[in-house]
């Protein structure tokens, strides 16, 4: 309380000299433009039946919204959404905290090797899906291929047998490294002192890693999850540039689907909805990450 | 001692091996980029080659790179400046002049970012086609602001509350206004600050992949949707893949390694320092 009424009071000195709407404006103006207008046409041409091809857009009311929840493409492309998101969350968080404990300890050349491997969440994602799909996992001159060919094991064609699974390890590949390198520098903020007098008291690595490291990485781990899923519940260039949502629909996320039906079918009615439906999703997503931050606002 | 030896030359080998496992597609595609055609698609695959630079040459050459290149660069570093100028006066005031609603107005900038880009497409698109905006560099710029803004906004308040408010106090005493202020000491003293933020503004319009492939043809594409071109046949030619590929990765890998530490800082929203 005290502190409010202090700030209060400044605002209201310093009120005089600095009014600091003017200042805000050119900030908040365009951002709320930018988070209304646009979404409020969305969900306005979710209600017509609007179609690229055809002349005439009448209102339709939840025409749109019925036909697309009696469509299974989007349950398949629900789940694929949920499965993408849920796999490689898994993998950033197991293999994110043991990077992060990994390269904290101190090796010879470890500020080398933990460049290394921060190094692809900066490879753009047109190029990481490229690279993957046709230097490592194309079937008849990759690098896999090769290998298990070496080893007897015959060749998988991964595109085909298992394109979600594919696109699921590429964008990993990505996510993997901002994952360790957020607990990492969480990890180096941890109190040396305690750590060592655990060790004096003869506390195991692994018990170290479970009480004190794991308790100290925990809300690290739930930012690195929300911010995750914010940006993994959109993956659509990984997709566009290796599988095209197929075989049928089997690597057809929830964006993806939405691109297909508005900019392939031109049908911007049916997109719509479907745009809906992602921001709805990703809404429930935020209201966690943004109580969280809150919490660290203070 | 020796047994602390011991373990340090233990984890070095298991460090180096996740490092060199993790980073090997881009090695494995820095090689590639330096193959012949053939040699690229060879099996068993080359290791030891006569390193060749025509794919380079070939891909500036026939595929008009340095146009794309050119195109992500003026993006980047033009959305990356309008945000920096429209965010510092609302940093600013946000940091120095706080209000009880400074707290809701900062998460609410946050909640703009969580908005998934599929939601809004469509006017977007619609808009663009309109005002004749699609395949063009200004309305990727314009977008691109608009998706920064938050971010910027956020990092440079974290940074100018790191500065002492006594030194703007003490300033304010001896008569500078508050324009003078800002111009002559606030910024100088967030300068590297607002330095990371440019870069991490910078990599994250470089790297952007959404609407860069759906609002741009041939005139203003960015490194990204050129990139996304070779998913047609086109993406056979592995060499000239790998070399276009190095060519823009490059640059950002740099910066981001440059920018590491202030990166979580603006990533997490100051969550995680």
């Amino acid at each position: 309380m005290a502190n409010v009424a202090q700030s209060g009071a400044r605002s209201k000195r310093s009120g005089r000299e600095v009014r600091t709407g003017p200042l805000l404006a050119p900030t908040v103006v365009p951002l709320v433009f930018w988070a209304f207008v646009p979404l409020a046409v969305t969900l306005w041409f979710s209600l017509l039946h609007y179609n690229l091809l055809d002349p005439i857009t009448h209102f339709v009311g939840f025409d749109n919204y019925s036909f697309l929840f009696t469509d299974p493409s989007l349950f398949d492309a629900l789940w694929n959404t949920v499965a993408l998101v849920g796999g490689v969350l898994i993998a950033s968080i197991v293999l994110g905290c043991l990077f992060a404990v990994l390269f904290d300890q101190e090796f010879y050349g470890c500020s080398i090797a933990r460049l290394l491997v921060i190094a692809p969440f900066f490879v753009m994602p047109t190029v990481s899906a490229l690279i993957w799909k046709n230097l490592l996992m194309q079937p008849v001159n990759g690098l896999f291929a090769f290998i298990t060919r070496s080893l007897g094991l015959g060749v998988v064609d991964w595109f085909g047998t298992w394109p979600l699974t594919s696109i699921g390890v590429i964008v990993a590949w990505q996510w993997v490294p901002f994952a360790t390198l957020i607990l990492l520098t969480a990890i180096q903020s941890l109190d040396r002192e305690q750590v060592e007098a655990a060790r004096m008291d003869g506390a195991k690595p692994v018990s170290m890693f479970f009480f004190i490291v794991l308790p100290h990485l925990a809300r690290p781990i739930a930012v690195v999850i929300m911010i995750e899923t914010i940006f993994l519940l959109s993956i659509f260039a990984e997709i566009l540039v290796t599988t095209n949502g197929g075989p049928g629909d089997a690597s057809t996320n929830l964006p993806y689907l939405v691109y297909k039906t508005a900019l392939l079918d031109f049908d911007v009615g049916g997109g719509s909805a479907g745009g809906i439906v992602a921001v709805i999703l990703a809404n429930v997503v935020a209201i966690f990450l943004l109580r969280t931050v809150a919490r660290s606002l203070d | 001692m020796r047994p602390k030896t011991k373990r340090k030359i233990g984890m070095t080998f298991v460090g180096w091996f996740v490092a060199l496992l993790v980073a090997f597609p881009i090695f494995w595609m820095t090689l590639a980029a330096f193959k012949t055609e053939i040699g690229a698609v060879a099996t068993p695959p080359e290791l030891f080659f006569w390193p060749t630079l025509e794919n380079f040459a070939e891909v500036r050459s026939r595929a008009d790179y340095p146009v794309f290149a050119m195109n992500s660069i003026v993006i980047s570093v033009t959305a990356t400046f309008f945000a920096i100028v429209i965010a510092l006066p609302a940093a600013y005031a946000m940091a120095f002049h706080p209000s009880r609603h400074t707290k809701d107005l900062l998460l609410w900038m946050l909640s703009t970012k969580m908005m998934p880009a599929i939601g809004v497409l469509l006017p977007i698109y619609l808009a663009y086609r309109e005002l004749h905006l699609l395949d063009t560099v200004s309305g990727l710029i314009i977008i691109y602001i608009l998706m920064n803004l938050p971010i910027v906004a956020w990092m440079i308040y974290s940074f100018f509350r790191d500065v002492p408010k006594e030194i703007l106090e003490a300033s304010r005493i001896d008569g500078a206004k508050p324009w003078q202020q800002v111009t002559m000491l606030l910024v100088p003293l967030a300068l590297p600050g607002i330095a990371s933020t440019a870069l991490l503004s910078i990599i994250l319009c470089w790297n952007e992949a959404f609407w860069s492939i759906n609002l741009t043809a041939t005139q203003a594409r960015p490194l990204t949707a050129f990139i996304a071109s070779f998913s047609s046949p086109e993406g056979l030619f592995w060499a000239k893949l790998s070399a276009a590929s190095l060519l823009a990765i490059a640059p950002i890998v740099v910066l981001g390694f440059m920018t590491q530490r202030q990166l979580v800082r603006g990533l997490t929203f100051g969550a995680v320092k």
